[in-house]
């Protein structure tokens, strides 16, 4: 055959690309902790029925008696109320823990509902281009020049009270961000000679979005993911708040700093104030970790 | 090396942009706005022969990687066809392109931007014969890496991803991609232009390896004179879209016989002629937009005469399989009786 010396490249296995990500993301230390907040977060809500002493979703184990004690008061059912109940007995720290699942559950879903739909309308419009790109692109302008809390809002007091309906809510707001992150980084990758060689192989148009097309845009997506996650679970607790979210027999995070505010001036002001920093805490961290992926992934940071 | 495989016939391709809505208003205050028409490629015939590798030399902007889209299947041709064994390449409906062969494939450029960068090496090669059924399913991994060794590469490469490659190996993998469809027809786009010198030998190597041992048939695209020679039999030789010179590799470059053949064989560096003069063809390229009058070529042209002002010249034949675009050879550069 040939007679060429080929060097050998090291061999990059994912495991070894996880670590440089990893060894790249903890130079910033408070990206670290965000992230470590995170996880506590999250586990601490889903593992919410084991940890806290109350279900707050079961009114049985509501008691009138318990109503307004303050943080750290010993309730009737003999336990310590860390954070204080509110006007129907509810401990609050169970119902923050609850009431963040609930928001996880929200944000996570919209965001990834949210992410496929834009996706899909992002990467035709670029792919196909002309008049489909056109019209698919100016709705997504037209959307995007709209605050999207208006248009949750607009959705929710039409669509009623309920998870699915708050989600659906939620994604109808955000996906444009996708769809307009997706369309930028796909008319680069459209143009390159990889998508060509692709169809002049030729290979079916889905074989080419999905397998070519798609794997070269996500990198970007997945920092939008993180940010939408987060502002999609601040939308929801602002829609809560409003009293267009979730009726407080399902606690959210916005549902339960909407109750505590009635109060707020009667001096019982921890009503409000813990959800609100479990609420800015979790928004806030979500934000750090993008940041820091953001970062990391940027190819002119790449060593 | 008798039958043509490849028939390009009569292929022009125009890209037309249309201007956009405040174009077009502004156009009605300006007298601007109206669609701007490139002519890529003007009325380009051409067979190429089983087994022959045809190069297709020229400037840049002279079509000739239009040309190589055009045959591959990328672009639709405005007018003309293009044939293989007497089929259409690709079926045509409205300027666009729904069915294209897999017997033309192409290889590009740029070896860093025609591999998917986060596809495996392998799952490249694969899926374009496993989509086709060109190879039976079970056979796939051993003719990856079958292929990846014609290449001259180690079959073990196919879980590695493109970024763990040199250009010159990402060029192999992109030669055994084209190969893995068992095309008829190659279309080497500037294959090499990328490369370092040294690399370009190797890969050049490669191809003639390949072309001695597959049988290929070939279209090599490129701007470079001494690699064409070393590679193709026959050579085109395009200007501003069209084809000026088509002759045996020997004879066009022993004899070259159009005006800018002649210039473009003159600007070629050559390494030691003492002072390093080489002549620059005087002049730009013209716009393809607005291509001038006659003979493209009339306004660099040192022989011109007011007959290449007005009249485009046709391709002759001149004997010894050479055909030529240019008044010089069909009598004279002055306007004649009934000519014009």
């Amino acid at each position: 055959m040939v007679d060429v010396t080929v060097q050998t490249p090291p061999v990059e296995t994912r495991a070894v690309r996880l670590r440089h990500f990893w060894s790249d993301y903890r130079r910033s230390w408070v990206a670290v902790l965000a992230l470590a907040i995170i996880t506590t977060l999250v586990l601490a809500s889903f593992g919410a029925p084991f940890l806290v002493p109350q279900n707050p979703y079961d009114l049985a184990q509501l008691d009138w008696a318990d109503a307004f004690l303050r943080p750290g008061q010993t309730g009737s059912g003999g336990y310590v109320h860390l954070l204080g109940t509110d006007n129907a007995g509810r401990d609050m720290l169970s119902a923050i823990l609850y009431g963040l699942r609930t928001s996880f559950v929200i944000g996570i879903t919209a965001g990834i509902l949210a992410l496929i739909l834009g996706i899909s309308i992002g990467l035709t419009a670029a792919y196909f281009g002309g008049r489909i790109e056109a019209l698919l692109m100016r709705i997504v302008d037209l959307q995007l020049s709209m605050p999207a809390i208006l248009l949750a809002l607009v959705m929710a007091a039409m669509l009623g009270q309920g998870v699915p309906q708050i989600v659906l809510a939620l994604v109808v707001a955000q996906y444009a961000y996708f769809a307009r992150t997706t369309h930028g980084a796909a008319s680069v990758e459209r143009r390159k000679d990889y998508i060509e060689a692709a169809r002049s192989t030729p290979l079916p148009t889905r074989r080419i979005l999905f397998k070519h097309l798609l794997p070269n845009v996500l990198p970007p997506l997945i920092v939008v993911a993180t940010v939408q996650v987060a502002s999609a679970i601040s939308l929801e607790a602002t829609l809560s708040f409003l009293g267009v979210g979730l009726p407080l027999t399902e606690p959210s995070l916005g549902s339960l700093i909407s109750n505590g505010f009635k109060y707020i001036h009667a001096g019982r002001s921890w009503l409000s104030i813990y959800p609100g920093i479990f609420l800015m805490v979790t928004v806030v961290a979500i934000n750090l970790v993008g940041d820091q992926v953001r970062t990391v992934i940027d190819p002119r940071n790449s060593r | 090396m008798t039958d043509p495989i490849l028939k390009i016939d009569a292929v022009s391709k125009r890209f037309t942009r249309m201007p956009g809505l405040a174009e077009r208003m502004i156009g009605k205050f300006t007298g601007g706005g109206k669609p701007v028409v490139v002519h890529a490629l003007s009325d380009v015939s051409l067979q190429v022969m089983k087994g022959e590798v045809l190069g297709v030399v020229g400037e840049s902007g002279c079509g000739k990687s239009t040309l190589g889209r055009v045959v591959a299947g990328i672009h639709a041709p405005s007018s003309g066809s293009v044939t293989l064994n007497g089929q259409p390449i690709a079926d045509q409906r409205g300027g666009n392109i729904h069915k294209r062969t897999t017997q033309v494939q192409m290889i590009h450029q740029d070896p860093f931007a025609s591999l998917n960068p986060r596809m495996k090496v392998g799952e490249t090669l694969a899926e374009g014969p496993r989509h086709h059924d060109i190879i039976p399913a079970r056979d796939v991994q051993a003719r990856i890496r079958e292929l990846l060794e014609q290449v001259g590469l180690e079959g073990a490469y196919a879980d590695r991803l493109p970024h763990q490659f040199s250009g010159g190996q990402r060029q192999r993998v992109a030669i055994a991609r084209a190969l893995a469809m068992q095309p008829e027809v190659l279309v080497l786009d500037e294959a090499v232009a990328s490369l370092d010198v040294s690399i370009q030998a190797q890969v050049l190597n490669l191809f003639m390896d390949l072309r001695r041992d597959l049988g290929l048939t070939a279209m090599f695209i490129s701007h470079d004179l001494s690699v064409v020679r070393h590679v193709c039999d026959r050579v085109a030789i395009m200007y501003l879209g069209r084809l000026v010179e088509l002759a045996p590799a020997d004879r066009l470059y022993a004899d070259p016989r159009h005006p800018y053949t002649r210039a473009l064989f003159a600007s070629v560096p050559t390494v030691g002629t003492g002072r390093g003069r080489f002549e620059t063809i005087k002049g730009e390229i013209p716009s393809p937009i607005d291509p001038p009058s006659g003979c493209a070529f009339h306004p660099r042209c040192p022989f011109a005469g007011p007959r290449c002002l007005v009249q485009v010249p046709e391709l002759g034949a001149l004997g010894q399989g050479r055909t030529v675009a240019c008044h010089l050879n069909d009598g004279g550069v002055e306007l004649q009786k009934g000519a014009a």
